[in-house]
C-alpha cells in the first residue's frame, strides 16, 4: 500500500450514503434528482445536504429521469458541474438523453445503483440497466463495495472533465447488496477531497459570450460521422487519464485502483472474471479453494467502458480455462456482455472461456454457487452453452 | 473474536429488525471492528416475514450475500416459528434467541433444532412497559449482549445513547437504555 498522505475518517455508511458523501464533498453546481428504488436514498441524503446548506448545489427536482438527464445536459452545457443518479427503468428512460450527453461531450457524473429492468417488476440487483447503456458513449466504472463506490465517485469527476476525455461517466454499485448495506469505509477530509477533484473549468460553455459556441445543432451527412469519431478519441484517451487519476488517488489514500483487479492470479490455473459486489464473495471462495491446494484466481473488472481488453487478456493468458460471470443476460447472444467482451479480448488464444449468468433480479450469489463454477472448470469440460448459477430449471 | 460472527434476524416488517441489524453493525464499527448490516428486502409490507443480517469481524469483510450458516439467530416474533424455519443453517452449536412470553417446552416443540444455546426473553413486554410501544428490537440487542461475545453491554449502551440522542428526546433514549438493561438481566436459557 502506498503511504497515506491525508487524514481519513472511518464511517459506517451504506453505499448510497457513501456516494452522497462524495457528492457532498465535491459540491457540484447542479444536481437533477428523481427518485427510484434503490437509488432514492442517495439523492434523499444529498438533498438533505442541500437544504442544510452543506453544499451550494442547485437541486432540481424534475418530473422524470428523462428530464433529470435533460436538466443535467442543460446545466453542463451551461458550463457547470452537474450530477444525477438513477437505477433500472430510470436509466432506461434516460436512454436517448444519455447519447446527447456523450455526443455533446458533457462531463456529467451519474451514480447508477444497479437494478433489474422490468418486467416482470423487480427492484433488486442486476446489471441489465447499465449494460443497456453500454454503447451510449459513457464511461462505466463498477464498484465492489461502499468504499469503492465512494472512491470511484471522487475519481469520476477528474476522468470525465479531463480535456482529452470530456465524456460523461457513470459509477455503479449493486442495488441493495451495496446501496443498502451498512459497512465501514474511510472517507477523505473535505478539503483533501475537494482539492483532489479540483475546480471545474469547462472548455466550452453556452454562456460565454467571449467564445460563442453551438451545441447539438443539426449535424447530417456532412459532420456527424466525424463527431462520432471524436467521441471514440475521447474513449481512447480515457485509459491514460483513468490510470493517472488512480495513481494520484493512491498517493493520497493508499487505495490503489486499476482497470482490473487480479486476485491470486500469479500461479492460477483457472479463474473467474466478475464485476461488482460478487467479486468480494468470489475472493473468499478463491481463498477457500486455495486452502485445499486448488490453484484458482479471480479477475475483477472495474472499468467496463472503455473496456480494458489488453490488461484483461494479459491477466488471463496463462490459464487453462476461464469462467465469466455476468449479472445480465443478452438474449440470443452466446453469453453475457462481459463474457462476449472477454472472449473478444482473448481472440487468438487457445483458452476455453465459459459464460455463466447469475444473480438476475437479486438472486443471491452465495459462495457455493461460485465454487460450482470453479469446479466445472476443473472437473471436466463445461457445456459450451451459456450456464446459470443458482437457477431452478 | 478473530473469526467472522454472523447474525441473522427474523422478524415481521415494522418490528425494527432492519434497524437492529444495521445498528449492531454501526456499534461494532464504532468498537473498531469490521461489520456489515443489511436487510433482506422483500415486498416490504408491514407484518410480512423479513430477515436482517449482521456480520462482525476483526478482518475486512468481503462477502456480499445473505447469511446461510449463522452463528446467532435472533427471532423478534415467535409467531414466525409456525411459518418460517428460523433455524435453517444454524449449527447445533449456534445461539438462538427468541422474543416470546411462552415457556421453553412450547418453543422447543416448534423448532427443527436441538441445540443447547436457546435463550428466551419477553422483549415485547419489556418494550411496552419501558417505552410504551411493543417494538422489541433494542431490548433484543441487550439479550444478545448477555448471551454472546458479540458486543459488550457497556459498548452497546454507550452507542445507543450516542446515536439515539441525535434523533430522540431524552425520555425515549433513557427508556431504550432501561429496556436494553432489563432484557440483558431477564434473558434466560431454555
Amino acid at each position: 500500500m502506498a503511504r497515506k498522505s491525508v487524514s481519513m475518517t472511518k464511517l459506517a455508511l451504506t453505499g448510497n450514503e457513501a456516494v452522497a458523501e462524495a457528492f457532498r464533498q465535491v459540491n457540484p453546481d447542479v444536481a437533477a434528482v428523481y427518485p427510484i428504488t434503490p437509488q432514492t436514498e442517495l439523492m434523499h441524503k444529498f438533498s438533505e445536504y442541500v437544504y442544510d446548506g452543506k453544499v451550494e448545489t442547485e437541486l432540481i427536482a424534475v418530473e422524470s429521469e428523462h428530464s433529470a438527464m435533460s436538466a443535467a445536459v442543460g446545466a453542463a452545457a451551461g458550463g457547470v458541474r452537474a450530477i444525477t443518479a438513477t437505477s433500472a427503468n430510470g436509466l432506461a428512460l434516460m436512454w436517448e438523453v444519455l447519447y446527447i450527453a456523450s455526443g455533446l461531450r458533457l462531463p456529467i457524473v451519474m451514480a447508477v445503483v444497479n437494478r433489474a429492468l422490468s418486467g416482470p417488476l423487480n427492484i433488486h440487483c442486476d446489471h441489465s440497466d447499465a449494460m443497456g447503456a453500454r454503447d451510449s458513449g459513457w464511461i462505466q466504472i463498477y464498484s465492489e463495495n461502499s468504499q469503492e463506490a465512494y472512491d470511484n465517485a471522487l475519481q469520476a469527476f477528474r476522468i470525465a472533465e479531463h480535456s482529452g476525455v470530456l465524456l460523461p461517466t457513470m459509477i455503479t454499485m449493486d442495488g441493495f447488496i451495496i446501496s443498502h448495506t451498512t459497512e465501514v469505509l474511510e472517507i477523505l477530509d473535505d478539503a483533501a477531497a475537494r482539492e483532489f477533484v479540483g475546480e471545474y473549468k469547462p472548455m466550452y460553455t453556452l454562456l460565454n459570450p467571449e467564445q460563442p459556441v453551438t451545441m447539438g445543432p443539426l449535424d447530417l451527412q456532412d459532420y456527424y460521422f466525424e463527431h462520432k469519431r471524436q467521441q471514440v478519441e475521447g474513449m481512447y484517451n480515457a485509459p491514460a487519464v483513468i490510470e493517472q487519476v488512480a495513481q494520484e488517488y493512491a498517493a493520497l489514500t493508499g487505495r490503489k485502483y486499476g482497470f482490473i483487479e487480479a486476485y491470486r492470479m500469479e500461479d492460477a490455473e483457472t479463474a473467474v472474471v466478475v464485476m461488482g459486489s460478487a467479486a468480494g464473495t468470489t475472493k473468499d471462495v478463491v481463498d477457500t479453494l486455495r486452502e485445499r491446494g486448488i490453484k484458482v484466481g479471480m479477475v475483477k473488472l472495474r472499468v467496463f467502458r472503455p473496456f480494458p481488453h489488453e490488461q484483461l487478456a494479459e491477466a488471463l493468458s496463462h490459464l487453462k480455462s476461464v469462467a465469466v460471470l455476468d449479472r445480465c443476460i443478452s438474449f440470443g447472444a452466446q453469453g453475457g456482455p462481459v463474457y462476449m467482451e472477454t472472449r473478444s479480448a482473448m481472440y487468438g488464444k487457445e483458452i476455453p472461456i465459459y459464460s455463466y449468468i447469475y444473480g438476475l433480479g437479486g438472486r443471491d450469489l452465495i459462495p457455493s454457487l461460485v465454487e460450482s463454477a470453479y469446479n466445472d472448470l476443473f472437473e471436466g469440460t463445461p457445456d459450451p452453452k451459456m450456464r446459470y448459477l443458482g437457477l431452478r430449471e | 473474536m478473530a473469526r467472522l460472527t454472523e447474525i441473522r434476524w427474523h422478524a415481521r416488517g415494522g418490528q425494527g429488525a432492519k434497524t437492529a441489524a444495521t445498528f449492531l453493525a454501526e456499534a461494532a464499527i464504532e468498537d473498531g471492528k469490521y461489520s456489515q448490516g443489511f436487510p433482506d428486502y422483500g415486498p416490504e409490507r408491514m407484518g410480512a416475514p423479513m430477515r436482517g443480517f449482521t456480520r462482525i469481524s476483526d478482518q475486512p469483510i468481503r462477502l456480499h450475500c445473505a447469511i446461510e450458516n449463522p452463528d446467532v439467530v435472533i427471532v423478534l416474533d415467535d409467531t414466525l416459528l409456525d411459518s418460517v424455519n428460523v433455524c435453517e443453517g444454524l449449527p447445533e452449536s449456534g445461539v438462538l434467541i427468541i422474543n416470546t412470553k411462552k415457556e421453553a417446552a412450547a418453543i422447543r416443540s416448534k423448532l427443527d433444532w436441538t441445540g443447547k444455546k436457546l435463550f428466551l426473553v419477553n422483549a415485547s413486554e419489556i418494550a411496552l412497559e419501558e417505552m410504551g410501544r411493543p417494538i422489541p428490537n433494542t431490548p433484543m440487542l441487550g439479550a444478545l449482549a448477555k448471551v454472546s461475545q458479540t458486543l459488550s453491554l457497556e459498548v452497546l449502551l454507550k452507542d445507543i445513547e450516542k446515536k439515539f440522542s441525535k434523533k430522540f428526546k431524552k425520555q425515549i433514549v433513557e427508556a431504550n437504555l432501561r429496556a436494553i438493561k432489563r432484557a440483558y438481566e431477564e434473558v434466560k436459557p431454555a
